[in-house]
């Protein structure tokens, strides 16, 4: 490989080869809105590094962030309190990696720590094996969808109507390419999950159905009922999961018998970091399935002399070596938000899990019941776990445009998740955490007071 | 019963008119410890030199082509729980899965055991 810049020449021939026009033509996916057009507003051609910050520094604090106002968004990205001590260990030598290596027994630290990680995934999915991760929550539920027609030859995936609307964007967007039907439904507005709904949308062609858990508005769902069905059907049910801490407090699918368990690993170890990069989880419950498994796989061995090492195992199924005929194209994970997510797993244990959980519950228990008390709403759920529904009686979307004026940022309404949909406006999913205080309760409470009034 | 072998080193024996699939004794010593086969369901058509199994080795996973058209029938189901017996008796008991012949004249392209032979001490 030469390390030279293109020319003209080099450029116009590779565009002329895939048939683009220009450069641009390559981002038409990405909306016109949302792309910048000329240069960066007030700030000239040239300028000096410092004038260039002090202008850059300005433009951000337009944004309000997470951690300077009252904080209730979730819907799939959690905040929580991440360690300093997290942030120190990635960095050490022995560890820092932004992916699997390539000549993979010489980096016995990452190995060993991607062993671990497997390990603590599988436990907490109540699965047999984990993989050693994939790009994040929404793609590995596409790739455990692609996993269930491989393994029951069957090309139908019904999605839950309670399944997060940008999983289903990217499920439909690979099924695309592979022919796969994806028949996917909108959330019902009720205190629980419409599972007889569910679980009548099953046939004998039903190659997997997939089920969020706590769904997309926060309620739990009873997935040994859904197993059941669906194994009748000769279906496999894949459990979608957004906030491992969750896993703390309720049963972990893989008991309840979900059949490939996928979620986003985000919340334990990542932060927030603007939407990305995030942590895809992967899990089977039963070791059979193991070879249609998608992605990295790292597995303990001995040497030859008899001591403990880590390789990468079942490689066979993997692109490099697979080629077409691979699992997946993944042929990566992604290995340092797989290490912070380990490390803080690692750091809280298992008792620490738990009581992170506990407390993540109380607190959302105390802003259900003093959500209740405002006039005008009315909380949907039966059941929640640090997550859950207000109805507000009016489009959510200006009641929230109206709190971040005060500088709450008081959920993500139902009308962003959903805005082709009317019918489901006037919902708001309001996410508390450890990070959340009882004073910002309070003043979330009595903003939407003031508001609805 | 005859027995014929391509030049991807798979054997088909011929009885009626149904045959028997593998592969042969220098492709498994050429693949090394057997640790996977991926075999095609009863039902499936395969056509003539396209895949039909997967042989999967430590080092690397191969594809097994069909010698001819046909239906398959059955498929070796010990392969699932003893994929060594490929290396073992892969003339034999390590056989891949059983087909419909469509077209006999198919066969007539195909090597004996004597050219066969031949063939691999030509490699």
């Amino acid at each position: 490989m030469r390390y030279l810049p293109l020319t003209d020449t080099d450029r116009s021939a590779m565009l002329a080869k895939i048939g683009a026009a220009d450069i641009d033509a390559l981002f038409a996916d990405v909306p016109a809105e949302a792309r910048l057009s000329g240069p960066i507003e007030g700030l000239p051609l040239h300028q000096s590094e410092m004038a260039v910050e002090r202008h850059m520094r300005a433009l951000a604090k337009k944004n309000l962030a997470a951690a300077d106002a009252a904080f209730f968004c979730g819907a799939g990205a959690y905040r929580h309190h991440i360690p300093a001590s997290v942030d120190h260990i990635i960095q050490r030598g022995e560890f820092l990696t932004a992916y699997t290596p390539y000549q993979p027994e010489i980096a016995q630290g990452t190995l060993q720590m991607l062993f671990e990680f497997q390990t603590q995934v599988a436990r907490l999915y109540g699965c047999a094996v984990a993989n050693a991760s994939m790009y994040d929550g929404s793609t590995a539920a596409w790739e455990a969808v692609a996993m269930a027609s491989r393994v029951t030859r069957r090309r139908r995936a019904v999605l839950s109507g309670a399944l997060h609307p940008h999983y289903v964007e990217t499920i439909r967007t690979m099924a695309k390419f592979t022919g796969d039907e994806i028949a996917d439904a909108l959330p019902t507005i009720q205190g629980s999950p419409d599972i007889t709904g569910l679980i009548d949308r099953i046939d004998d062609q039903t190659s997997c159905v997939v089920v969020q858990y706590p769904d997309i508005l926060g309620r739990l769902t009873d997935l040994a009922a859904i197993a059941e069905a669906a194994h009748a059907k000769g279906a496999l049910l894949i459990a979608v999961n957004t906030e491992p801490v969750a896993l703390g407090a309720i049963k972990s699918p893989g008991e309840l018998g979900a059949d490939i368990v996928v979620g986003e690993g985000q919340a334990l170890g990542v932060g927030l970091q603007f939407g990305g990069p995030y942590l895809g989880l992967f899990a089977v419950r039963d070791p059979k399935h193991v070879r249609q498994m998608p992605g990295r796989l790292c597995g303990e061995t001995v040497d030859a002399e008899g001591k403990r090492g880590f390789v990468l195992t079942l490689s066979t199924r993997e692109q490099h070596i697979r080629r077409e005929k691979a699992t997946s194209n993944i042929c990566t994970n992604s290995g340092l938000c797989a290490l912070a997510f380990s490390v803080h797993l690692t750091l809280l244990g298992e008792e620490g899990l738990r009581r992170l959980a506990a407390e993540n519950h109380r607190l959302a228990c105390l802003a259900a019941d003093r959500l209740a008390r405002v006039p005008g709403v009315l909380v949907l759920n039966d059941s929640f776990f640090n997550e859950f529904t207000v109805m507000l009686g009016q489009d959510a979307r200006d009641v929230v445009r109206r709190l971040t004026d005060k500088h709450i940022l008081a959920g993500v309404s139902l009308g962003r998740l959903y805005p082709a949909h009317d019918a489901l406006h006037e919902g708001l999913v309001v996410a508390v955490t450890e990070t959340t205080s009882e004073e910002d309760i309070e003043t979330l409470a009595s903003a939407l007071e003031e508001v609805l009034a | 019963m005859p027995r014929y072998f391509t030049d991807e080193h798979e054997w088909i024996e011929v009885d009626g008119d149904t045959a028997t699939v593998g592969i042969t004794d220098y492709a498994q010593g050429q693949l090394g410890d057997i640790v996977f086969v991926e075999l095609p369901q009863p039902g499936t058509q395969v056509a003539k030199g396209k895949d039909a199994a997967v042989v999967e080795s430590v080092k690397a996973a191969s594809d097994v082509y069909a010698p001819i058209t046909g239906e398959v029938t059955e498929a070796n189901g010990a392969l699932e729980d003893d994929p060594a017996l490929v290396n073992s008796a892969p003339e034999d008991g390590g056989w891949f899965f059983k087909l419909t012949i469509s077209d006999p004249s198919e066969l007539e392209g195909l090597m004996d055991a004597a050219a066969y032979k031949s063939f691999c001490d030509g490699l």
